[in-house]
């Protein structure tokens, strides 16, 4: 390689004497290089996009789940006295068309968005990750079956799914998280099942072979270890996706039933009354959902850098 | 004459999150019409960055920061984009490393030839495809008509080097850079795209600079070369003078570091310790200095200039090696090697260990995703018989494509034969299974060539290291951790690299590393399968002097599978020369060396490069013509006929009998030999099938 040295992935910044040096007698305590862990977060820091995305989401987390308690408002009983009444200082971002403070309504809305976006985002990705890495890692005929049946799934017109689900049965939070999750666990198992094909044939993979291991060993060894970091990142990118997915159930009606709401119902709710220039009705609402899945794919991507040791500092 | 290229003190820098590189810092060279000027240098030194920064294709964060490149007396640092494009192509052509990835694969080679003609002239495009067809010609393609209209992926590597070559010289440019033209080339390949440019060079009254790695190229094709190092030139002169009188210490270990000269004498190479210098911030003094047997203190204060004893010889050093070229006055340079161990010669050779005999290895060639129809054979080995002998190295050479790796794979364990028998101490390794097997596994252990690739990034040089020994579960944690530091210390790695992370080492490290899990095991036989061909002269010098010891003192049988001759001459007992899945000729290296019997080797042999302008431009043999036909279709009768200068009609109808030849075991497949035969090999025992 005719590069200049700092493309060489080990160039001369690396100075481990190449002579043999003196070995260090055993009782020395060794200066410990950093753990993976340490050096994969100052690549991530250094993605300034996505410590923000990160500072949103432990805030949003709060907001949602610890906010209720310091600023307490009913949530359960109408209060029609309070019909759509603008922001002011009883209720910053006024109320709804059932006297709901709008502050309060987007932290309950939020807990349900959130729960159901994290849930459907982990169950898709846990299940989707070992099929695809079986199917990947079984390969011939077991793999092509397995992937015409993703493919199957990946055929169904997602709306229609929801709409018949949506007669058969009454939407819940776990309903919710189950359509959401089987809806979406085709991408995360394509994208394991390529992972795991690459690196089946790995030279580290065919090393394990050559000192007499065993197939068990190279796949929970090197396998996965290797694959994890395509799956975290995955993972981040469908909480964001999850999310936006249950809003856009909420949007058409089929969210969580009241009197529980989600951010998508909420912004349904709201544009029957946008001819009353109802604008906390939406805007709020609108912008937490767009906030919060932009802040999910920015982590995702400085994951993505972090989990590329190459990228990684020496 | 004007000097067509002008070079001055040229200043390149590429920003980085961190820091600047300083990555060429002060060349100045002058070319002539008509003249070669070679650049070689290790991976790092500048060369690459200093031909594209005359063609002004640096890459992001890289600019010219200081200097003047002058073409025909214009200034190529102040012109514009839009003037720059005219000049590139058109006054300067460029050939690049890789031509797979440097031609467009949605076009036919024809248009993308064509575009750059319509770039540069004012032409129609039937006459742009006119040029097109003219000058691949000229580049000795074979029915230019038809090939024009084909895609890159349909040429192989050679052609499509010649492709580039086209490319580069449709507008007749003045100057020709060539940047490692020939390094993804296999030797006989090489040979011809070398002699190409050399012939064009001259017809068309051009000038060339060549930019490599290798001395061998350097030697037979420039007139004039430049030594880079750590950004500089270290040292400068015509081609004879830098092999034959040296006098920079860099130079002078470069060429000691070559294995082809130590061969003969089978002694220890010299190795340059350590790394080239950290380009973000040089060190003050000589760049060298650190690397340098000869260096004093004041090689680490003060920078040397280039200065020179007699015109035309430039040298950036205070106490230059060798005699002075102007009179005495010069240091002579007298510097005691270690004396050489004498008993480098191992413990001896034992019995047969491992035999080879009658092996097959046939890939199916399928199509189709689902069904995997199968539409042929890929013959990667056949009918392949050697004997290896304990304590002894054994050669595997041949192009890119003959089965050698294939032959490592299955002697490893990684692939089944198709047929035929591998057994290790007398015993076939095809037999076993199980805890046997896994057991027998323990005594073959194979060296990888890319250990980047082979050690998995998410471990630590040491649980990498132990990983052999816990499948293998062998011993206490205790005990393998002490036989972890044992071998750190037996590779030359210091105790604490067991704490760090593969891509934490630089490539001769890694391959220590490498070197070291193989070893774990206490294998009789290692399987290394080109161990040191992506490294650098000096690194390689070490891994190999490392191997050699090693051997000595632990008593290792070793495969050794390379494409590069010098290396496998350097480490061999016995070679065996492989074309097209056949082992055409095995014998002592001595032997195979000096007096080959079959056409094949002795066409490799002339292929090969070698570091001595003398020797290299002595050479009349054209080397081996032709390209490798494909394994699927081998050739009927004996597989190296349709490249073979002596082939007649019986070449295609029967298969050359093996047949032996002077010196023990030396046996080769072939019609013509070049030898004279003395008696039949008629026992598959004796080596090679009838």
């Amino acid at each position: 390689m005719a590069m200049m040295p700092h493309a060489d992935p080990a160039g001369p910044g690396t100075l481990i004497p190449e002579a043999p040096s003196v070995p260090a007698t055993p009782g020395q305590v060794q200066a410990k290089s950093r753990s993976l862990f340490r050096r994969g977060w100052e690549v991530f820091a250094e993605n300034k996009l996505a410590l923000a995305g990160l500072g949103f989401v432990i805030f949003i987390l709060l907001f949602c789940f610890a906010g209720p308690h310091i600023y307490v408002t009913p949530q359960v009983t109408v209060q029609t006295q309070n019909y759509l009444c603008h922001p002011s200082s009883a209720h910053l971002l006024g109320c709804d068309d059932l006297g709901y403070d709008v502050v309060g309504r987007l932290m309950v809305g939020g807990q349900n968005s959130l729960k159901v976006g994290l849930a459907a985002a982990f169950v898709a990705c846990l299940f989707g990750s070992i099929y695809g890495a079986v199917s990947g890692f079984i390969g011939g005929i077991v793999d092509a079956f397995m992937m015409r049946i993703v493919d199957a799934v990946l055929s169904i017109p997602f709306i229609m799914v929801v709409i018949i689900l949506a007669v058969l049965i009454h939407p819940s939070a776990g309903t919710l998280i189950l359509v959401i999750a089987a809806t979406y666990w085709p991408g995360p198992a394509r994208l394991v099942r390529g992972e795991t094909l690459s690196l089946r044939t790995r030279e580290y993979v065919s090393a394990v072979k050559v000192a007499g291991g065993r197939n068990s060993r190279a796949v929970l060894r090197h396998v996965m270890p290797n694959a994890i970091g395509t799956i975290i990142v995955q993972a981040t990118f469908a909480v964001a996706d999850s999310i936006l997915i249950l809003a856009g159930l909420g949007f058409l009606g089929f969210g969580v039933p009241p009197p529980a709401t989600d951010w998508g119902s909420m912004l349904s709710n709201g544009l029957q009354y946008v001819n009353l220039n109802t604008w906390w009705l939406i805007y709020p609402a609108g912008l937490l959902i767009i906030a919060t899945a932009v802040s999910f794919n920015f982590i995702g991507d400085a994951l993505r850098d972090a989990f590329e040791t190459r990228l990684q500092r020496r | 004459m004007a000097p067509l290229l002008e070079v001055n003190d040229l200043r390149t820098q590429i920003k980085l999150r961190e820091g600047v590189v300083h990555a060429v810092d002060g060349v100045s060279f002058q070319l002539e019409p008509g003249e070669t000027l070679g650049i070689v240098g290790e991976s790092g030194c500048g060369k690459t960055m200093t031909a594209l920064s005359i063609m002004n294709l640096l890459p992001t964060g890289g600019h010219i920061a200081g200097g003047s490149i002058k073409l025909n007396g214009q200034e190529l640092t102040t012109l514009s984009d839009e003037q720059m494009r005219n000049i590139r192509g058109n006054e300067i052509g460029m050939i690049f490393q890789d031509p797979l990835t440097s031609l467009n694969p949605t076009m036919t080679v024809g248009k993308q030839i064509a575009e750059a003609v319509a770039l540069h002239r004012e032409v129609s495009r039937e006459q742009a495809m006119d040029r097109a067809a003219e000058v691949l010609d000229l580049v000795g393609m074979p029915r230019v008509r038809e090939r024009i209209k084909e895609y890159p992926h349909q040429f192989s590597g050679g052609m499509r080097q010649r492709v580039m070559i086209a490319m580069a010289l449709a507008c007749e440019p003045k100057l020709l850079i060539a940047d490692e033209p020939t390094t993804a080339l296999d030797v006989t390949i090489q040979k011809q795209i070398l002699e190409l440019i050399d012939d064009l060079r001259i017809r068309l009254g051009m000038s060339v600079i060549l930019v490599t790695h290798d001395l061998g190229v350097i030697a037979g094709r420039a007139d004039r070369v430049a030594v880079m190092y750590a950004g500089r030139i270290s040292e400068s002169t015509d081609t004879e003078t830098l092999f034959n009188r040296p006098r920079h210490p860099y130079t002078e270990a470069l060429f000691q570091a070559l294995p082809d000269k130590a061969a003969d004498a089978g002694e220890r190479l010299y190795s340059i310790p350590g790394l080239p210098p950290d380009l973000v911030n040089p060190p003050a003094g000589c760049r060298f200095a650190a690397r340098c047997r000869y260096a004093v203190d004041r090689c680490r204060e003060e920078e040397p200039q280039l200065v020179s004893e007699v015109t035309g010889h430039e040298f950036r050093c205070f106490y230059p090696v060798g005699p002075s070229e102007r009179s005495d006055t010069g240091r002579l340079a007298t510097y005691n090697e270690a004396p050489a161990e004498a008993a480098l010669a191992g413990p001896g050779i034992g019995d047969v260990l491992l035999d080879v005999s009658h092996l097959v290895k046939d890939y199916a060639v399928t199509k189709g995703a689902v069904l995997q129809r199968r539409v042929g054979w890929l013959s990667a080995v056949a009918d392949v018989n050697f004997t290896i002998r304990s304590g002894e190295t054994f050669g595997l050479v041949g192009e890119s494509g003959c089965g050698k790796s294939t032959i490592g794979k299955l002697v490893v364990g990684l692939e089944k034969p198709t047929s035929g028998s591998i057994s290790f101490e007398g015993k076939d390794l095809a037999k076993s299974s199980g805890r046997e097997y896994r057991r027998e596994r323990r005594n073959i252990q194979l060296m990888f060539q890319d250990s980047y690739a082979s050690l998995d990034p998410r471990m630590r040089a040491g649980t990498l290291l132990r990983e052999p020994l816990v499948i293998q579960r062998l011993g206490s944690k205790q005990e393998q951790l002490k036989k972890v530091g044992e071998m750190l210390d037996k590779v030359g790695l210091p105790r604490t690299a067991a704490d760090r992370y593969p891509h934490e080492f630089s490539g001769g490290q890694r391959q220590r590393l490498g070197f070291a899990r193989a070893l774990m095991l206490q294998p009789e036989l290692i399987v290394a399968d080109e161990p040191v061909s992506a490294l650098d002269v000096s690194i390689q010098a070490q891994v190999l002097n490392m191997m050699k010891e090693l051997q000595h003192d632990l008593g290792l049988t070793y495969l050794f599978i390379s494409h590069d001759l010098g290396v496998v001459r350097y480490l061999s007992d016995k070679i065996g020369v492989m074309y097209l899945g056949k082992l055409v000729e095995v014998g002592p290296a001595e032997e195979v060396y000096l007096r080959p019997a079959h056409p094949y080797t002795k066409g490799l042999l002339d292929s090969a490069p070698v570091a001595d302008p003398g020797a290299e431009k002595a050479k009349v043999s054209e080397g081996v013509t032709g390209e490798l036909p494909s394994a699927i279709h081998p050739p009927s009768g004996c597989r190296f006929r349709t490249r073979c200068p002596f082939a007649q009609a019986i070449c295609a109808d029967v298969e050359p009998p093996v047949q032996r030849f002077a010196g023990e075991g030396h046996l080769a497949a072939c019609h013509f030999p070049l030898q004279t035969a003395v008696g039949d090999a008629v026992t598959a025992s004796a080596g090679l099938p009838e």
